[in-house]
């Protein structure tokens, strides 16, 4: 914990943005990923949402790393998690009222986000603060830039839009904003990044396999 | 009143399910269904967990919450019931069943941090349901669930055996494999209108 080698901030950023992304590489946290991505409007809200909640956990857990005693560390984390996730709720129901009714349920769920306890738990309980706030920042960034992947490949896909405004002006895919459509759309991207990986970058170990 | 409870059953297990339609509990999902007999284990003790802990967040919610006007706070109370209580089914499970207890392992604890077993006292809030509707509601969705492993950890015993391109291997083609489990149950939506 004390002299570790200065970590490189921009390599943490970019960690959680590409090679380590939450969604397509590390496979976790995807309910939302396919709930609430049925445009980039509402995928955007709960990005910002995960990355202010990512942000702000790494931070508190990396200042009271010294404070909790492992054996209890899970229930605290939880706690200071559901803390911040209760502030969000709170102010995205107040100015946020059509998005929240659409996906409220799903903000109250962040809570029990695995990469968010994840971070804490790998990152920010054995990290110092600004790496913490910057592994948070990466990580919420590659949420975030997955959400707004999804929810952009549905949305045109499906309504024919994009960030509400009429593009192809018509609905090609009706089945791209329905459940079965979010489980499609991350699927074959998920297959596209590994071939890309594969094809030009040799062979890394695939994403995916759930959280092990 | 029995109707009404069949109808809350009936749409919480198929045709809100939780896994195709409202897209819940995705990781453990993903995570159990690579055999049958895990599957099986996960959704009998995720059944159990969600009803009672359907039941006790009612309790808690409409008898201390609703008068004290501490609704705000539902996220930290029902969270904090339900690890209490993963914590007791973790424990009874290693005693009366070690070998199942050792091959769920890491996905026992991580049911506390599960959005489905958190989902269940939300949504029963949300839609104000009576004590035994919440239980129904809980004991639907575990139903429902345990349904979605079971279809799945069949078919991903198939995938085994098939060629699935390289890409394709493992994660991605569960989800497109669970794309087309979630078109067929979107037969189901507008079965019942409750």
């Amino acid at each position: 914990m004390s002299d570790e080698k200065k970590p490189d901030l921009i390599k943490l950023l970019t960690n959680g943005m590409f090679s380590e992304n939450p969604v397509f590489k590390l496979a976790l946290s995807l309910c939302p990923a396919v709930a609430v991505t049925t445009s980039v409007k509402n995928g955007l809200l709960m990005g910002v949402a995960v990355l202010c909640v990512m942000t702000m956990v790494n931070i508190t857990v990396s200042l009271f790393r010294g404070l909790i005693n492992p054996k209890v560390r899970i229930p605290a984390y939880i706690l200071i998690i559901a803390t911040y996730v209760s502030i969000t709720d709170m102010v995205m129901a107040a100015y946020a009222r059509t998005a929240y009714k659409e996906m409220g349920l799903y903000i109250q769920l962040i809570v029990v986000f695995a990469i968010i306890i994840s971070r804490a738990e790998l990152f920010a309980s054995k990290n110092k603060v600004v790496p913490s706030a910057f592994d948070g920042i990466g990580m919420g960034l590659g949420f975030l830039g997955a959400l707004v992947l999804v929810g952009g490949v549905r949305e045109l896909a499906g309504k024919g839009s994009l960030m509400g405004f009429n593009i192809l002006g018509g609905r090609p895919l009706l089945i791209m904003i329905l459940p079965a459509g979010g489980f499609f759309v991350i699927g074959l991207l998920m297959g596209l990044f590994n071939w890309i990986e594969d094809r030009y970058f040799g062979g890394v170990k695939s994403g995916g396999g759930g959280h092990h | 009143m029995t109707h009404d409870l069949i109808k809350i059953f009936i749409a919480s297990a198929i045709i809100n399910n939780f896994v195709f339609s409202r897209y819940l509990g995705l990781c453990i999902f993903f995570g159990v269904t690579k055999r049958m007999e895990t599957a099986v284990g996960m959704s009998a003790t995720f059944t159990a967990v969600m009803v009672i802990s359907a039941a006790l967040s009612w309790l808690v919610y409409n008898l201390v919450m609703l008068p004290l006007h501490l609704t705000f706070l539902k996220i930290i109370v029902f969270i904090g019931i339900v690890a209490g209580f993963v914590q007791g089914a973790d424990t009874v499970l290693k005693k009366i069943n070690p070998a199942l207890y050792h091959k769920l392992g890491i996905y026992l604890v991580l049911i506390t941090t599960n959005c489905i077993i958190l989902a269940v006292p939300v949504i029963n809030a949300d839609e104000k349901y009576n004590f035994m509707q919440s239980i129904t509601m809980g004991l639907g969705s575990g139903a429902g669930f345990s349904l979605a492993l079971v279809i799945m950890a069949s078919i991903r015993e198939k995938i085994e055996l098939a060629a699935v391109p390289k890409a394709f291997q493992g994660m991605p083609i569960a989800f497109i494999v669970t794309g087309l489990i979630a078109l067929a149950f979107l037969g189901f939506s507008g079965l019942i209108t409750v």
